[in-house]
């Protein structure tokens, strides 16, 4: 008797379980559909190869900021490898330095931060004493967003190569600087470069910081000094427009946005398999 | 070359290099710290701190900046998604670890974490045009009509059914944060080691009184800091909850009327600012959710190390 009330208590949180992930997963695949279902409605010649057209006329395209994602994104990407490259060599190679524990808390801490604090930083250090918006200063804010992630994947990795191949590379006269950028580096590659795939992925789909950053643009331009348009931002903008052809556009930017970012996850997860 | 130049300040170099680049990044988060302080401290000053945050009343017209609705609006969403997110994200960790069948773990996995991968824009996109529509025809308007011919004491609890508000913005929010506690917590559960559940068999538990009994507890540290993370990203999480919630900031909120989280009424009012006073205080609320994300980062460090004293493990 009690035996079958706990057999029977067992399938029904079993069930419940299910219906738990259910209810996780309905949305998602919702979600995919409906961005490629009407995103590729919105895709053709003119989306890839045009500017906007003026507020309310049919057509156009997204050309401006396709364009922009890349520079910006690509440029972000740099500035936050430079400084999360060193930051994660700094305390996997050199673990005694005194400048760990505060770095390693910074790290933990900006990963924690809202977006769209880092807008306003790079509001407040680049847009300010420019004068203008510029797709730069979007860079700088996607950056600080990038950076604690690439910080944490390049010690991750770099703690995972045994120290004896270190100790072989020093037993062979070789310099330590040498030892870590021609031994270490080139042994972790493919998770340092999951970490950077993986910061861009998150970088490219964030358009808060933008908002009041790299601000928007209709006009074709490569120039990271001029505002710049984004996927996301076009995306924000024209979602919230009242007309009916930009909503197309938006889920055409949406589709492409997604294929980007999963191409980026895509590259990320073959990296750290090639790793093993 | 001479040997010393390539040993010895080769390395001084290389090293110098690296300390100088890490220098730099601690420099740019003090920066960051200190950038809001400063950009806020016009309005902080002009209203006190806890003027600022408790005022009620944020009017660019007059110039009267209050923080309190758009931290009311913050809190409560927040909760609320958390509340939403819980379960199911725990029920999908349980049943990637526990329950699915060896061929499923991996897609499931993958399929909850492809959440976190999507663009809050496109969150906010599918939000506005796929969600709301049957979400105002099919579950507000009907609950706002029985209300008002049955109980129309609480008709200003609920608002009008617009579709745009609180409800719609914290359901999509809810949805958003699933996969951080979802992935979290699955990592957690898949290291409780198999001796701790075949204990539990042997003593002849279902398999249900094995993940209540010995699993859950085991990965409690886990499971509570994906939810922390959850937290922390509803907290901040801007451009969907901006395109749903209607940002009004005026209260009272109702549930299904507009309302505005402070990283939303950032997002859609400081382009449109002109006035010093007006930009200030919104670099003021940045400042505040700024305070928040540490307290929540510090409160969550503090539970975790006594949790994990507590249990005596790892």
């Amino acid at each position: 008797m009690n035996l079958r009330r706990r057999r029977f208590r067992d399938r029904v949180m079993a069930a419940l379980v299910v219906l738990g992930t259910l209810v996780v997963l309905v949305p998602l695949f919702f979600i995919l559909f409906y961005v490629f279902a009407e995103g590729l409605g919105a895709l053709n010649w003119a989306f890839f190869t045009q500017g906007p057209r003026p507020p309310g006329e049919a057509g156009g395209g997204m050309l401006p900021a396709i364009v922009g994602t890349f520079v910006v994104d690509l440029i972000a990407l740099v500035l936050a490898a430079v400084l999360g490259l060193a930051a994660g060599i700094l305390l996997a190679e050199y673990p005694e330095h005194p400048l760990n524990p505060p770095l390693r808390l910074v790290a933990d801490v900006m990963a924690g931060l809202p977006a769209i604090l880092m807008g306003l930083v790079a509001f407040v250090l680049v847009v300010k004493p420019l004068g203008h918006f510029s797709g730069l200063s979007g860079s700088v804010a996607l950056a600080l967003i990038m950076i604690p992630i690439i910080v944490r994947a390049t010690e991750g990795v770099l703690k995972l190569i045994p120290w004896e191949l270190r100790e072989a590379g020093l037993a062979l006269g070789l310099p330590r600087w040498r030892v870590v950028l021609s031994l270490v580096l080139p042994a972790a590659r493919g998770g340092i470069l999951t970490g950077l795939m993986l910061a861009l992925a998150r970088g490219a789909g964030e358009a808060a910081p933008l908002l009041f950053t790299a601000f928007g643009n209709p006009y074709l331009t490569a120039n990271p000094l001029e505002p710049m348009d984004t996927l996301p931002l076009k995306i924000f903008v024209y979602a919230v427009s009242p007309y009916e052809d930009w909503h197309r556009q938006a889920w055409g930017a949406a589709l492409l946005l997604a294929l980007l970012i999963m191409v980026a996850s895509y590259l990320a997860r073959r990296y750290a398999g090639g790793r093993r | 070359m001479p040997r010393w130049i390539y040993r010895r300040l080769g390395d001084r170099l290389f090293a110098g290099v690296v300390v100088a680049l890490g220098l730099g990044l601690l420099l740019l988060a003090l920066l960051i710290a200190y950038e809001l302080y400063s950009g806020a401290a016009p309005a902080l000053g002009r209203f006190g701190f806890f003027g600022f945050l408790q005022g009620r009343e944020w009017d660019a017209v007059r110039g009267v900046f209050g923080a309190w609705p758009a931290l009311l609006g913050t809190l409560i969403t927040s909760a609320l998604a958390l509340v939403l997110a819980f379960f199911p994200a725990l029920a999908a960790a349980i049943y990637v670890v526990e329950l699915a069948p060896a061929w499923l773990k991996e897609p499931v996995a993958y399929l909850v974490d492809l959440l976190a991968a999507l663009p809050s824009v496109v969150y906010g996109l599918w939000g506005l045009f796929v969600l709301v529509p049957p979400l105002r025809a099919h579950v507000e308007s009907p609950l706002y009509l029985w209300a008002a011919a049955h109980a129309p004491g609480v008709l200003p609890l609920l608002g009008p059914p617009t579709g745009i508000g609180l409800f719609s913005a914290t359901l999509v929010l809810a949805l958003m944060i699933v996969p951080y506690a979802s992935s979290l917590a699955r990592d957690a559960l898949a290291l409780v080691p198999r001796e701790q559940r075949e204990a539990m068999y042997a003593l002849g538990a279902t398999r249900w009184e094995v993940i209540r009994g010995a699993v859950i507890p085991y990965a409690r540290a886990g499971i509570f800091s994906g939810v922390v993370l959850a937290l922390a990203r509803a907290l901040g999480e801007t451009m969907a909850v901006t395109m749903l919630i209607g940002n009004s900031v005026e209260l009272p909120y109702s549930l299904f009327g507009p309302a505005a989280t402070m990283a939303s009424l950032i997002a859609n009012e400081f382009t449109e600012a002109s006035d010093d006073l007006h930009l200030s205080a919104l670099v003021a609320v940045g400042f505040l959710l700024l305070l928040i994300a540490l307290l929540t980062n510090l409160v969550a460090t503090w539970i975790l190390n006594r949790m994990q004293l507590e249990g005596g493990r790892r």
